[in-house]
């Protein structure tokens, strides 16, 4: 398991009577070129699936990958993560360095041969003692925070005596260090061992991500750095953190700390500012970006038990019913609320993008409001009240604008007609014909995000990760333009039926047949290949 | 104001009083599980026929003590009468398509104590993996299981078992299913499965046990001797579902033997055939026996005292129970509880709003109703889910 002990035991499991002896029948294979090369035929030695090769635990499957039969050795005891001559990163690459130890856990920290007895009957193969990680762009990205445009892209080179992991920024080595840690494998006698390779590797989608729901459930910090961990196997880069909603408001403010004093399920299910820079931190490291949801101006039943005044108070007739409805879109205190509220988050936050919600909001109240019903009428808006979910949103936007952040939205916010800045990214969730969603958005030239296929809240019984695994994100109609602005998807895990008690096993290895879907080639849709490969995945995982 | 207890008499005891001697006894189908719990000023009493019933009556009392704000313990006065409705609440494991480790079995083993299950039906074996370690027959699991090291259930572990659920009043009914579901047993017992054809020549692949070797129930019988002497309760479960005739039919011997025996096309008979010496065994090892529905589908003779095990869908089960009740046996209800088969949302509610009696019939068809048991097969749960799973 990787979790607490690396990896070597789980691997170990996984590959009795799985791996060869060295009499591998891996001749030289070419696998899944995308623009590169072409996929080879397979070779007519090849084993069968009872033959193990390399890249039979990959995962996501690379753009490109090269194999060879010759093995190399690795010593725990001596083998060495390193920084490669050239670097742009070094010893002071805090990053980096934590990857190494990390990942050499990962690899080594079941054996007890990390102390360097030599075990008996040791093969004569010879021994690879390095990874070199060289980061070839000047600005390396150690200390900064990954964003949509980082890039993930790596070169491996597996051979003796020293294997290279090239990339232009840390956050390919990390996923590189990831792929290099998945050919690393075990034989029958507890050696570590790796094929010559060679491999080049980018995402296919650049924004690839898990929402996790944390105001359904809250979710204690253990379970979301778990869950960052294993986002990490899986290449995942972004993690939507749909912090508050109606049910709690978890999130403790700085400005307002009332809104989870009043708002939180208990003192116990709040995060602290500690928590939240421990979990954005984590992530870095990881490079995985944290995108927080403030969902507004419906989904805040939570946020008004702290801040009197937020929410529209709904009427029965003349009388107010003593219920709420969504934030209060004709009050300035609304805004100046707003206005405070998201300085703060802007700047507890790091990333570019706040996610603000914009979704499922209900009219009722509103229509129920004399004073509402009152504006409605001073601005025209008719009895459309589309209109004026469309103002106060954009309100929402240009404060949000002014501090300098760009902002995802549910397609509730485009359908609804608001004006957008065009650099706005409109998440499609909606089930029913997201593919025509898909072309409506990104003909209206704003940048999508792919969620509607994947609620994996939404479990069934047997393997429906095949399900996930065969969504093709680009098949809408539209032109190429318009498939450039679909930047990548998420893999939804709404909490209504998850705590930490059961999210690791409802979300993987589910996720993980997102994971790749967003990742690797689109030709790469083999549900046979990828059964073999997602199994072998997992018990690495555990 | 600080002096006020606002409590009443504080409590130190609880007396549990039982009337019929037991502790070292097993439980069993007729144990009575019955008890009264008196809470009042100064007297917490629990009394029950029997230390199983006293179990039951712990639960609830633990259930019904509460903490305030300050962190006081207190419960309120409080009389309750309790007896379950069926005598037997049942639980499937299935630990054949995935290895359970034993933790994860008493894990689950406490987890039916908090809610008064009282049977394990241990579904150790199976197409998949043979984990069970066998005294007599050793190569059934060496070449059977998973991994012959780590993924088995050493004589050990299953007395561990049967101790552990002893404690918690469960009993422990072990299934060994027979004569389909039982590739797993090929490998260590060669000969015992039937070779399937293809034409005149065996395809390599093999089927249910054979039915028709001398050898076969040779096996069965040294199997059972064992299984009878290892698992305490009365009742064996002998599973006789899902038979596959495909592969008999394809053999010619098989084909030879039916011809023989007159039984012309239907491999019913031949299933029967198979079922009914094999229930004989059992017999003559002094256990009672619980089936699959095929076998009272298909028609096999059974003795009065079977238990049919209603699973199926494909008829509405309430008709197979009255059928099954109807000609005289016991039946025991799983098919609307298939935990296994997970669907979003508060699935919970599907399972509590079935009624196992409701299906026509006269009452002493519903006096045979002894209970029912959720399922929770293997094919897609393993230790790293099967508690949120479950519960």
């Amino acid at each position: 398991s990787r979790r607490a002990m690396g990896r070597a035991m789980g691997l170990a499991g996984v590959l009795v009577g799985l791996f060869l002896v060295p009499a591998v029948l891996v001749s030289t294979s070419l696998r899944h070129g995308a623009p590169r090369a072409e996929p080879a035929p397979e070779p007519a030695e090849r084993e069968l699936a009872s033959g193990a090769v390399p890249e039979d635990s990959l995962w996501p499957l690379p753009q490109w990958l090269r194999t060879s039969r010759r093995q190399l050795q690795l010593a725990p005891a001596r083998f060495q993560l390193v920084h490669g001559a050239g670097s742009s990163a070094g010893p002071a690459c805090g990053l980096l360095q934590d990857a190494f130890r990390r990942y050499y856990e990962y690899m080594f920290g079941q054996s007890r041969r990390r102390r360097g007895r030599r075990p008996l009957g040791a093969r004569a193969d010879p021994e690879l003692s390095q990874l070199q990680v060289v980061i070839e762009s000047r600005d390396p990205g150690c200390h900064s925070y990954p964003h949509l445009a980082s890039n993930e892209a790596y070169h491996l080179t597996v051979t003796e005596p020293v294997a290279v992991l090239k990339a232009n920024e840390v956050w390919g080595a990390l996923r590189g260090l990831e792929t290099f840690s998945q050919l690393v494998h075990e034989d029958d006698y507890g050696s570590f061992l790796v094929n010559e390779s060679e491999i080049d590797d980018f995402p296919r989608f650049a924004h690839r991500g898990i929402l996790l729901d944390t105001s359904r459930h809250y979710l204690p910090l253990k379970s979301i750095l778990t869950n960052l961990d294993a986002m990490a196997f899986n290449k995942f880069n972004v993690l939507h953190w749909h912090i508050v909603d109606d049910q709690s408001f978890p999130y403790q403010s700085i400005y307002f700390p009332e809104l989870s004093d009043k708002g939180a399920y208990s003192y116990n299910h709040i995060y602290t500012p500690t928590d939240i820079r421990l979990v954005i931190e984590y992530a870095r490291l990881r490079g995985i970006r944290v995108i927080p949801e403030f969902d507004t101006p419906g989904h805040t039943q939570s946020w008004g038990k702290g801040q009197k005044g937020l929410l529209t108070p709904c009427y029965s007739g003349e009388q107010p019913t003593g219920s709420f409805g969504p934030v209060n879109p004709i009050l300035n205190t609304t805004y100046n609320f707003m206005t405070k509220f998201f300085k703060e988050i802007s700047s507890v936050f790091p990333d570019a993008y706040i996610h603000l919600g914009g979704d499922e909001v209900n009219f009722d109240c509103w229509k129920s409001n004399p004073e509402v019903k009152e504006f409605m009428k001073k601005q025209g808006f008719g009895i459309d009240y589309a209109k004026l979910e469309s103002y106060y949103i954009q309100k929402i936007l240009n404060i949000v604008s002014s501090y300098d952040k760009g902002y995802i939205v549910w397609q509730e916010v485009f359908d609804n007609k608001a004006q957008l800045k065009p650099e706005t990214v409109v998440q499609v969730w909606m089930e029913n014909n997201y593919a025509h969603e898909l072309s409506s958005v990104t003909g209206a030239g704003f940048t999508a995000i792919l969620a509607a296929p994947w609620y994996l809240d939404y479990i069934s019984y047997g393997q429906d990760w095949k399900k996930y695994y065969s969504v093709e994100p680009l098949n809408f109609p539209g032109s190429e333009k318009q498939k450039k602005l679909l930047i990548g998807g998420e893999a939804c895990l709404w909490g209504e039926f998850v705590d930490a008690t059961n999210l690791t096993p409802r979300l993987w290895p589910r996720a993980s047949a997102v994971g790749e879907r967003l990742w690797s080639s689109w030709n790469v849709t083999n549900l046979q290949d990828a059964y073999k490969r997602l199994t072998n995945h997992r018990c690495r995982m555990l | 104001a600080e002096n006020e207890q606002p409590w009443g008499t504080p409590c130190t005891q609880l007396l549990v009083f039982v009337a019929t001697p037991g502790c070292d006894g097993f439980p069993s189908l007729d144990s009575k599980e019955g008890y009264k719990l008196s809470v009042s000023e100064g007297s917490l009493l629990l009394s029950a026929d029997a230390v199983w019933g006293a179990l039951r009556g712990l639960e609830t009392f633990s259930q019904l003590v509460g903490r305030d704000e300050n962190g006081t313990y207190y419960i309120n006065k409080t009389e309750i009468v309790d007896f379950p409705r069926f005598p037997h609440r049942g639980l499937l494991l299935d630990t054949s398509r995935h290895y359970l480790p034993l933790r994860a079995i008493l894990e689950t083993l406490d987890v039916m104590a908090y809610n008064k299950f009282n049977v394990f039906h241990w579904h150790i074996v199976d197409d998949p993996s043979f984990p069970y370690e066998s005294l007599t027959f050793p190569e059934l699991s060496k070449q059977g299981a998973f991994n012959a090291m780590t993924h088995v259930y050493t004589a050990s572990d299953v007395q561990t078992v049967i101790e552990y659920a002893r404690l918690r009043g469960i009993r422990v009914i072990a299934e060994f299913d027979t004569p389909g579901h039982t590739l797993s047993w090929g490998p260590g017992a060669p000969g015992l499965l039937t070779p399937c054809y293809l034409g005149k020549d065996p395809s390599g692949t093999y089927g249910p046990i054979n039915p028709i070797l001398n050898s076969t129930y040779q096996f069965v019988t040294s199997l059972f001797q064992e299984v009878s002497s290892v698992f305490p309760d009365f009742f064996l479960h002998l599973g006789g579902d899902e038979v596959d005739f495909t592969c008999w039919k394809s053999n010619p011997k098989i084909r030879a033997f039916m011809k023989e025996m007159g039984f012309g096309e239907d491999y019913k008979k031949l299933e029967s055939f198979y079922i009914q010496r094999l229930l004989d065994v059992i017999s003559s090892l002094g256990k009672g026996y619980i089936v699959w529905q095929e076998v009272f589908d298909n028609g096999v003779k059974v003795r009065p005292d079977t238990i049919i095990h209603v699973w199926k869908n494909s008829m509405p089960y309430p008709q197979e129970m009255a059928n099954v009740t109807k000609a005289g046996y016991r039946a025991l209800l799983s098919a609307p509880w298939y935990l296994n088969h997970i669907s979003y949302g508060q699935d919970w509610m599907a399972a509590y709003q079935v009624e196992p009696l409701k299906f026509e019939g006269v009452p002493e068809q519903k006096d045979r109703v002894i209970g029912g048991e959720a399922c929770m097969w293997g094919e897609y749960v393993d230790a790293t889910n099967l508690a949120p799973r479950l519960w």
